[in-house]
């Protein structure tokens, strides 16, 4: 194993982290996404955490860093489902995920990365 | 803090920290105990989050160690106490390593500094050439 699924729906990636993940894997899941924006001309990612139990501060740089890449392979990255209690630790941890755009669940995320699609100016 | 003497272990647990999987099984262990002594969800994910930042830093930056773990039990007051320590280089500016932002590693320089800020109790103990030994507890 140790590698996360990336799935393909239109122009936009979905990754679900369903695992602890490790350092590694994390970095992996990194490198494994830019290069999939690229070989399929993604316009966007939607990465779904909601089962994950903890993001410290080396998975919330992982986070930034897709974000951050995506966006200069002109996708745009959107992250969902984030657990409050997760959402308090962040804060209080001093992440703030900058640049990366959250919505509560898949569906709003989505409609989030379509609408950014549609209207390309109405941005961040 | 409370006086020492009325603290007692009800429980230890002593686990590696040798490698990246050793990380997890730090956070699992945290969870489980945290979870046993009645821990909220959110005092749960604070705890597992500063054992995680913690647990990386004796790996990364003390070429691995160990961390103890302690369920305490003060009067009515339960409480979790986590011990990190490891034989690295030890830290050489205490007060800059606690400082938001800094970092030697290449990381985003908030393990240390968020670590405390997700606990109760803080202690660090280093110097160079004699490794670090980082104490957190978390009362519930």
């Amino acid at each position: 194993m140790d590698r996360i699924p990336i799935l393909k729906m239109g122009p936009f990636l979905l990754v679900t982290i369903q695992v602890d993940m490790h350092d590694q894997l994390a970095l992996q899941l990194q490198d494994d996404l830019t290069g999939r924006i690229v070989a399929v001309k993604a316009r966007g990612v939607l990465i779904d955490i909601s089962s994950l139990e903890i993001v410290d501060s080396f998975i919330g740089r992982m986070i930034s860093n897709i974000a951050g890449m995506a966006r200069i392979l002109d996708a745009e990255t959107v992250v969902v489902g984030m657990q409050p209690a997760v959402a308090i630790t962040l804060v209080e941890l001093g992440l703030s995920l900058e640049g990366v755009r959250t919505a509560l669940n898949v569906d709003k995320g989505m409609a989030l990365l379509q609408k950014s699609l549609e209207d390309p100016e109405v941005e961040q | 803090m409370p006086a020492l003497a009325s603290i007692s272990v009800a429980n230890r647990a002593v686990l590696p920290i040798r490698s990246q999987e050793d990380i997890v099984r730090v956070r699992q262990a945290t969870r489980e105990h945290a979870v046993a002594h009645g821990f909220s969800l959110v005092d749960q994910t604070k705890l597992v989050t500063a054992a995680s930042e913690l647990a990386r830093n004796t790996l990364d930056y003390g070429n691995g160690g160990e961390v103890e773990i302690e369920r305490l039990i003060d009067g009515i007051r339960k409480g979790l106490r986590l011990t990190f320590t490891d034989q690295g280089p030890g830290i050489e500016d205490l007060e800059k390593a606690l400082t938001d932002g800094y970092s030697t590693g290449g990381g985003l320089g908030l393990g240390l500094s968020g670590a405390r800020r997700l606990s109760s109790e803080f202690n660090i103990d280093s110097a160079p050439g004699k490794g670090t030994r980082i104490v957190i507890a978390r009362w519930r």
